[in-house]
């Protein structure tokens, strides 16, 4: 038997940001996954660091803890993995969201009102600002506020990035482990049992995203973390003409959204290599992998309302993923008091990239023992408004 | 039929139902792009639609495959790095 | 028009297709992203060719012709040339349904149509493999297929002094192509060795019917004599391990290699060639198999039972993305993919015959794992965002993955605008360890680029 402090389950952001801050803090720590590193979730999404989409609350609070992570983290990545290791792309450059309608508009101002109150830089931008910033957006901006703490990164190289940090601090990652089950001594989860071996632990924690309430159902624990699945089309390459983050106003309402429907709203944004990103649908439909004609071209309508010359542009790529969505929108982090021994970083729908590192301190400084910057409560498993899906 | 296309401001006799790959390589011309990264000549590779080196701009639309479109009359068409304009 | 059976490709396998559905009385809409029909097996110029190019250039044109006349003159086959399909939404138990736009190539105002059809033949055919060697983006290096189009369908010899290398019977009639448009082919050069290629072809005559063997042995000895009369050398066992050139290319390097395909050293000899022309063999093209969920076999071809069946109900799949076997092969797939598309049985048996062919050829001239040897840390092996064998390597070492999804986010290789199709296979073959999540270069489910603005209407049609 292998035996570590901490095992982790699922090397994507969540578990990679996790693995690396508690090898920091000096727990042994072994990282499993059932397929590759980084090849779920994280890999297939756009790379969103953003306070501009959250309400006043704990969630906000995460995202600033998160945010002031990310610029730490990656203003020491390149020194410490070295000049081979391929850029994060991290890119604090700011998001505008848009709304082109006289609803749209108050509901933006409203809500970005709320915002600013919290303490989130919330700029409200006039048209000819909107133009400046963005030179070929619509001229029909009805009202634009602009963030400039949302940042980006790639999402699929910053966790491998995560990962090979952790490594340097003694972490293992074991690729192409199933985890089947719990090993329970005396009330405690004290491990894994997996396709290759038990794997003892101290602590075990699930950050296998959309796959979570499966891991934790195999330790005989119900999670509520649902797939929800979102799809993100991608241009050819072209001189640079986006230079921010765009959204129309709608997209907050998309995330905070109960619906099982399908629903899109754009954010469009340039990455470096000169494509244009285009997101995001959301549906609720289970682990349906198809993409569909009617969702790609949804998403070409609205990002078209954004910027017009689109139009000529060519989509070359579809890619579609599993948000692990949890039905009061927040992500469930910290021990699991239902099984000793067990913990949970997961539930982080389209946000797990940008909040991956915040709920790594939280995790970090639950484990031991010391008080977290921002409240843990809220995210606790036990918290009421889960209690009708986790009791029963 | 013969037909006539500007090429890189050069106002070309073409034929009906040739490509424009098939125009520019008739001419002589083995290489019409450059890549965005390394700046190295491209032109025709698999001929067959799906290797996308041989693009050029027609009639201001970019990214074009010049083996799979055919020249129309009066069609303009702009070789060159589509990333680089 | 109601659509009974759909049929996706028309080479000679959709070809066979439509008309083996048109005689079981289907109603049949054949579907080609070309403007011309016959694929790339019958490519011809878009005003027909001469008699002498037809004679020179096309083998089996009989059966064109008189595909393609049966097909355009029944009012119950609908042809639309210049579609391409772009993407298919899968369903539970039927066909999926097919979204083309018809119009210019990459054009930008094309029409969109939309089909949803009772049963579909998928006959998407297939684009050539080509190995990664030190120089091969240069201009002036292309795929045989490339020169073997830009002869059949422009009437334009790629070079003045062709080298054509690579493996398969398929280096022969290009190089017959290329003589015939006026080119000097300096050579040809095979990788496998007589003795592989012997192997290969010789043992068990009884499977293949003599008319069949008679048919090949006729075909390729043509081209062998074509080569002969105009003293071009044929040489086995060798391969293009460089083009040299700063522009384009100017000259190449041959060598001999070993059964595995790796060099031998000391063998190298240089070429003056202004062009050069490589395949090693066939890659399936299965996008639209994939989105429609088609399983797939172990070599990425689309898997299909005795009557072309697929694993998805209603869907069918003929010639070359089932397996690479050549045209006869592909026409008689065609023949029972359309038949039991149209609700009738039989035409196995043919089926099985042909493809004893088609495995013989593989053994004969499968890419052999030396090829790697070929490949230096400088040696771009995506072309589209230019990354070299050593990045990937470099990426590799860093990161340490086990995913190829992981991996081409963090070298970009197959990331760039063709999304793999060139170097899905070439990356695959390149790693240390067989990948977690193999298979995922070949998924795109936006089937080739189109305009955003293209996609954004609502279909006007859509076509049951």
């Amino acid at each position: 038997m292998e035996s570590s402090d901490v095992v982790i389950v699922g090397a994507g952001i969540v578990g990679a940001a996790v693995a690396r801050r508690l090898a920091l803090g000096g727990f042994r720590v072994t990282v499993l996954d059932r397929g590759a590193s980084a090849g779920g979730t994280s890999s297939s999404g756009e790379g969103n660091l953003l306070v501009s989409d959250k309400g006043p609350g704990a969630e906000l609070d995460l995202a600033v803890l998160s945010g002031r992570r990310w610029a730490e983290f990656a203003a020491e990545l390149p020194a410490e993995l070295g000049p081979g290791f391929p850029d994060i792309e991290f890119e604090a450059k700011g998001g505008l969201v848009v709304a082109t309608t006289a609803t749209g508009a108050d509901a933006l101002l409203a809500f970005a009102d709320t915002q600013r109150s919290a303490g989130v830089d919330a700029r409200p931008v006039t048209a000819a600002e909107a133009a400046e910033l963005e030179p070929d957006l619509t001229p029909r901006v009805a009202a634009a506020v602009f963030y400039p703490d949302d940042a980006q990164v790639q999402p699929s190289v910053a966790t491998e990035a995560l990962l090979a940090s952790a490594r340097r601090h003694g972490a293992r990652l074991r690729q192409g482990v199933t985890v089947l089950g719990g090993v329970v001594s005396g009330g405690r989860l004290v491990g894994v049992d997996t396709t290759a071996g038990r794997f003892g632990a101290e602590h075990t924690v699930v950050a296998a995203g959309p796959w979570s309430a499966e891991v934790a159902g195999n330790f005989g624990v119900r999670l509520p973390v649902l797939p929800r699945r979102g799809t993100v089309v991608v241009t050819t390459r072209m001189p640079r003409r986006i230079r921010h983050k765009v959204y129309d106003a709608d997209y907050v309402g998309a995330v905070e959204s109960e619906l099982a429907a399908l629903q899109t709203s754009s954010v469009v944004e340039s990455t470096a290599a000169g494509t244009v990103l285009i997101g995001s649908s959301r549906e609720r439909r289970g682990f349906d992998e198809r993409i569909e004609a009617a969702v790609v071209g949804e998403l070409a309508a609205k990002a078209l309302i954004l910027f017009p010359f689109l139009a000529d542009v060519p989509v070359m790529r579809a890619y579609g993923g599993f948000r692990p969505f949890v039905p009061d929108h927040l992500p469930v982090i910290g021990p699991d008091p239902r099984l000793p021994g067990l913990w949970h970083a997961t539930g982080h729908e389209g946000a797990g990239i940008g909040l991956s590192v915040g709920t790594a301190e939280l995790i970090g400084a639950l484990m031991t023992g010391v008080e977290p910057e921002i409240p843990a409560a809220p995210f606790a498993v036990t918290r009421e408004s889960l209690r009708k899906v986790t009791t029963g | 039929m013969k037909i006539s296309v500007t090429v890189d401001g050069e106002r070309l006799g073409a034929v009906a139902g040739q490509t424009v790959a098939g125009l520019l390589m008739s001419r002589g011309r083995v290489s019409w792009r450059t890549t965005s990264r390394t700046g190295r000549p491209r032109g025709l590779f698999c001929g067959i639609g799906v290797c996308f080196d041989c693009l050029v701009t027609v009639n201001g639309l970019s990214d074009v495959r010049a083996c799979q479109r055919r020249v129309a009359d009066g069609d303009v068409v702009e070789t060159g790095a589509v990333d680089e304009r | 028009m109601s659509v009974d059976v759909l049929v996706i490709g028309a080479g000679p396998a959709g070809l066979a297709a439509a008309r083996a559905a048109r005689r079981a009385g289907a109603r049949v809409v054949l579907l080609d992203s070309s403007d011309v029909l016959g694929g790339q097996f019958w490519r011809q110029p878009l005003a027909g060719g001469s008699d002498a190019d037809i004679r020179a250039l096309q083998h089996k044109w009989d059966r064109f012709v008189a595909l393609r006349r049966v097909l355009t003159d029944d009012p119950d086959c609908e042809i639309v040339t210049g579609a391409q399909v772009w993407a298919v939404d899968r369903r539970d138990d039927a066909p999926p349904v097919v979204h083309a736009l018809v119009g210019p190539a990459d054009g930008g105002d094309r029409r969109r149509r939309v089909f949803v059809p009772r049963a579909l033949v998928l006959a998407t055919g297939a684009h050539e493999r080509t190995l990664p060697f030190p120089g091969w983006d240069l201009p002036g290096v292309y795929t045989a297929g490339a020169a073997q189009a830009m002869a059949k369908g422009e009437g334009v010899a790629v070079g003045k002094r062709v080298l054509v290398a690579g493996t398969g019977p398929f280096l022969l009639p290009v190089a017959a192509s290329l003589l015939h448009v006026g080119a000097t082919v300096v050579g040809v050069v095979e990788a496998s060795s007589w003795r592989r290629i012997a192997r290969g072809w010789v043992p068990r005559p009884h499977e293949l019917r003599p008319k069949d063997l008679m048919s090949k042995s006729a075909e390729l000895g043509g081209y062998v004599r074509a080569l002969a009369a105009r003293r071009v050398p044929y040489r086995t066992g060798a391969a293009v391990l460089a083009a040299h050139g700063d522009s384009r290319v100017t000259a190449v390097t041959v060598a001999r290699i070993a059964d595995d395909w790796t060099p031998r050293q000391g063998t190298e000899q240089r070429v003056e060639a202004d062009a050069v022309c490589v395949s090693h063999g066939f890659v399936p093209r299965t996008e639209i198999a994939i989105s429609a969920g088609c399983a797939l076999a172990a070599d990425g071809s689309v898997r299909v039972d005795e009557e072309q069946r697929t694993s998805v109900p209603g869907v069918y799949a003929a010639g070359e993305i089932t397996g690479i076997g050549g045209a006869d092969l592909a026409l008689a797939e065609g023949e029972a993919a359309g038949r039991a598309a149209a609700g009738r049985a039989g035409g196995a048996a043919e089926v099985a015959r042909h493809r004893a062919f088609a495995d013989r050829m593989h053994s004969a001239h499968g890419i052999r794992p030396g090829w790697k040897a070929w490949v230096g840390d400088d040696t771009i092996v995506c072309r589209c965002e230019e990354v070299t064998a050593g990045q990937l390597r470099t990426v590799l070492a860093a990161t340490e993955t086990r995913g190829l999804r992981s991996l081409k986010l963090s070298s970009r290789a197959g990331l760039g605008i063709c999304q793999g199709r060139i170097c899905g296979r070439n990356v695959e073959d390149l790693l240390p360890d067989a990948p977690l999540d193999p298979g995922r270069t070949a998924n795109r489910p936006i089937v080739v680029p189109v305009r955003l603005g293209e996609i954004a209407a609502p279909p006007v049609e859509r076509e049951v």
